[in-house]
């Protein structure tokens, strides 16, 4: 047990420094914004450091519910970074209406993603799900005075609730008809004949799944919840938590439902093709850039699935670079967005207040089409670089219908970002104008990003590759 | 004699019953809070159930796991639903569209 113990130390890290940033708040006050925001930032940065130390040790610890690995340290170290970030980026966000609570919120949220990244075991991923959700549903609706953040979270926890009683009912059944929790136990299992009830149950698990990284048919939830909660919360729903649900439906579908391959394949390229011709679709004509954000993660989730539809090594290093990639430019994409405000200090959401952003903030209006054109995949500049990876897997796994519908949808989904740049560099400058610069650690988060996504990133495909395919190796 | 298909008939009634609390009901959303405890509850019959057929512990273990999580699911839900219930003076399920499209 206590060997156990040393192998879960980023967890426990969490655990122990969000109580204690629990404690800071409580104690020292809310208006000590520096003391507990440096507590949680530290607390981050040791878990990751423990993650680091972790590489290389592969091991099942507490009666083989959990998996220490490198595929779960890959999304640990980027759900980390990104939590990072969500708390770095909130005070000058709330001002005064900044609250111990976010911190510890997220620390405990991360926490709850961390157990799901390294779940091999049903009871441990919903534990770790449920972890997550309970502290992301009272984030969304952190700002309480404001109408419409409170009704972002009372859809978010309605419809969140709903899908993980889905997931619940979908592992009942996996439970019943396999007799064990264990992901191995269950891919043995499934290995012979499969019956209704089987079958059910891996529908009802994947549909639970799937709404936690809002694909179609259960995205409904996401252009809500993105426009009505506070920004900072937005940049971390769209970055973390499709990290950890993306990594934990991987472990499911390749750890435990491999055998069925009949069964869920389908299912996944239904939801591929359906989230990335919905995300395409449903952006056009959106007049807020949340939204539009919204609809172009639904969108990414789609190509991202691609690549776990081949359920190949090469598809799951294709889904770890997509998700390094894809991380990286929403951030830095909501993160331009936390800059738009009017003269009065206000946030702006409307993308026609955008018009020609270019001529009085061109480095701003540059970020921002890097990134927009880096979502669409356009070739010079390194989105391109996972899209075309997860094509080249479903082509291997000979899945070439579903990549070919994959670059057609990608193609009409390239208009509305251009449709956004076109706004921001060619349209007369708008009466509601833009101003108040960021501050220096936005602004380098959002300049060492767009460079990084331009060409720079290209340097980076080496390690990048040895570092997914060993990842990926783990699960094979 | 009730054996296990009873049990699952009960627990799928119960959760099909839940659902469509969800989707039916356009009145009040302390109906969906209702409405999402009937669907983990229908779960718990099921694991208990299956932890009995089977003979393994791990399913009732897994149903005090379900139980626990629901009850603080139930209490955020309600928290949410007050600092709701402040803003807007309402808890009716169609006047939740201050966002659309």
């Amino acid at each position: 047990m206590s060997a156990d113990l040393a192998l879960i130390w980023p967890e426990l890290i969490l655990t122990i420094g969000g109580l204690i940033t629990l404690m800071l708040g409580t104690f020292a006050g809310d208006r000590q914004v520096g003391l507990y925001q440096l507590a949680s930032l530290v607390t981050l940065a040791a878990a990751a450091v423990a993650v680091i130390a972790l590489f290389g040790t592969e091991a099942t610890v507490f009666s083989g519910t959990l998996a220490v690995d490198a595929f779960g340290g890959f999304a640990k170290l980027l759900i980390y970074a990104a939590s990072f970030v969500c708390i770095a980026i909130a005070p000058r966000f709330f001002r005064d209406g900044m609250r111990a609570e976010y911190p510890v919120l997220i620390l405990f949220a991360a926490l709850g993603m961390g157990i799901m990244a390294s779940a091999r075991d049903l009871m441990t991923l919903y534990v770790g799900l449920e972890l997550n959700s309970l502290a992301a549903y009272v984030l969304a609706s952190f700002m309480r005075t404001d109408d419409r953040s409170s009704e972002a979270g009372l859809k978010y926890f309605v419809l969140g609730s709903l899908a993980s009683g889905m997931l619940l009912y979908g592992i009942s059944l996996l439970y019943g008809f396999t007799g064990t929790t264990d992901f191995a136990g269950i891919a043995k299992a499934l290995g012979g004949e499969m019956g209704t009830g089987l079958l059910f149950g891996i529908v009802f698990v994947i549909a639970g799944l799937a709404f936690k990284i809002s694909a179609v048919p259960f995205h409904m939830w996401t252009p809500d919840v993105y426009e009505g909660a506070p920004t900072p919360v937005t940049t971390f729903f769209a970055s973390a938590p499709k990290v950890a649900a993306m990594v934990l439906l991987t472990r499911v579908i390749v750890g435990a439902m491999a055998p069925a391959i009949g069964a869920w394949q389908q299912i996944v390229i239904f939801l591929a093709l359906a989230s990335i011709i919905l995300g395409a679709v449903g952006a056009i004509g959106q007049k807020n850039i949340k939204r539009l954000l919204a609809y172009s993660s639904i969108n990414n989730v789609g190509f991202i699935l691609i690549g776990l539809a081949a359920g190949t090594q090469q598809g799951v290093e294709a889904v770890l670079s997509y998700l390094l990639v894809y991380v990286v430019t929403t951030i830095g994409s909501f993160l331009v967005v936390l800059q738009l405000r009017d003269r009065e200090g206000q946030q702006v959401e409307s993308i026609p207040a955008l018009a020609g952003l270019s001529q009085y903030r061109p480095g701003l209006a540059a970020a921002m089409a890097v990134f927009l054109l880096s979502l669409a995949g356009i070739p010079p500049l390194f989105g391109f670089w996972p899209k075309y990876l997860v094509f080249e897997a479903a082509v291997n796994a000979n899945l070439v219908p579903l990549a070919v519908a994959g670059i057609v949808a990608s193609v009409i989904g390239a208009f509305y970002y251009i449709a956004v740049i076109k706004t921001m560099y060619f349209d007369e400058r708008s009466e509601a104008e833009v101003s108040g610069g960021g501050n220096i650690l936005e602004g380098t988060i959002v300049a060492v990003s767009a460079l990084w996504l331009s060409v720079i990133g290209y340097l980076f495909i080496g390690p990048l590759a040895t570092a997914s395919a060993h990842a990926a190796s783990v699960l094979f | 004699m009730i054996g296990i298909g009873h049990y699952l008939a009960v627990s799928a009634v119960l959760f099909t019953l839940g659902v469509l609390g969800i989707f039916i009901n356009r009145k009040n959303i302390i109906v969906i809070l209702m409405a999402i405890e009937l669907i983990l509850l229908s779960v718990n019959i099921n694991l208990v159930a299956f932890s009995g057929a089977l003979n393994d512990l791990v399913g009732q273990v897994f149903a005090m796991f379900v139980l626990t999580v629901a009850a603080g699911e139930a209490a955020i839900g309600l928290a949410i639903l007050v600092i709701y219930f402040r803003g807007r003076g309402t808890i009716a399920v169609d006047d939740a569209n201050r966002m659309k499209g």
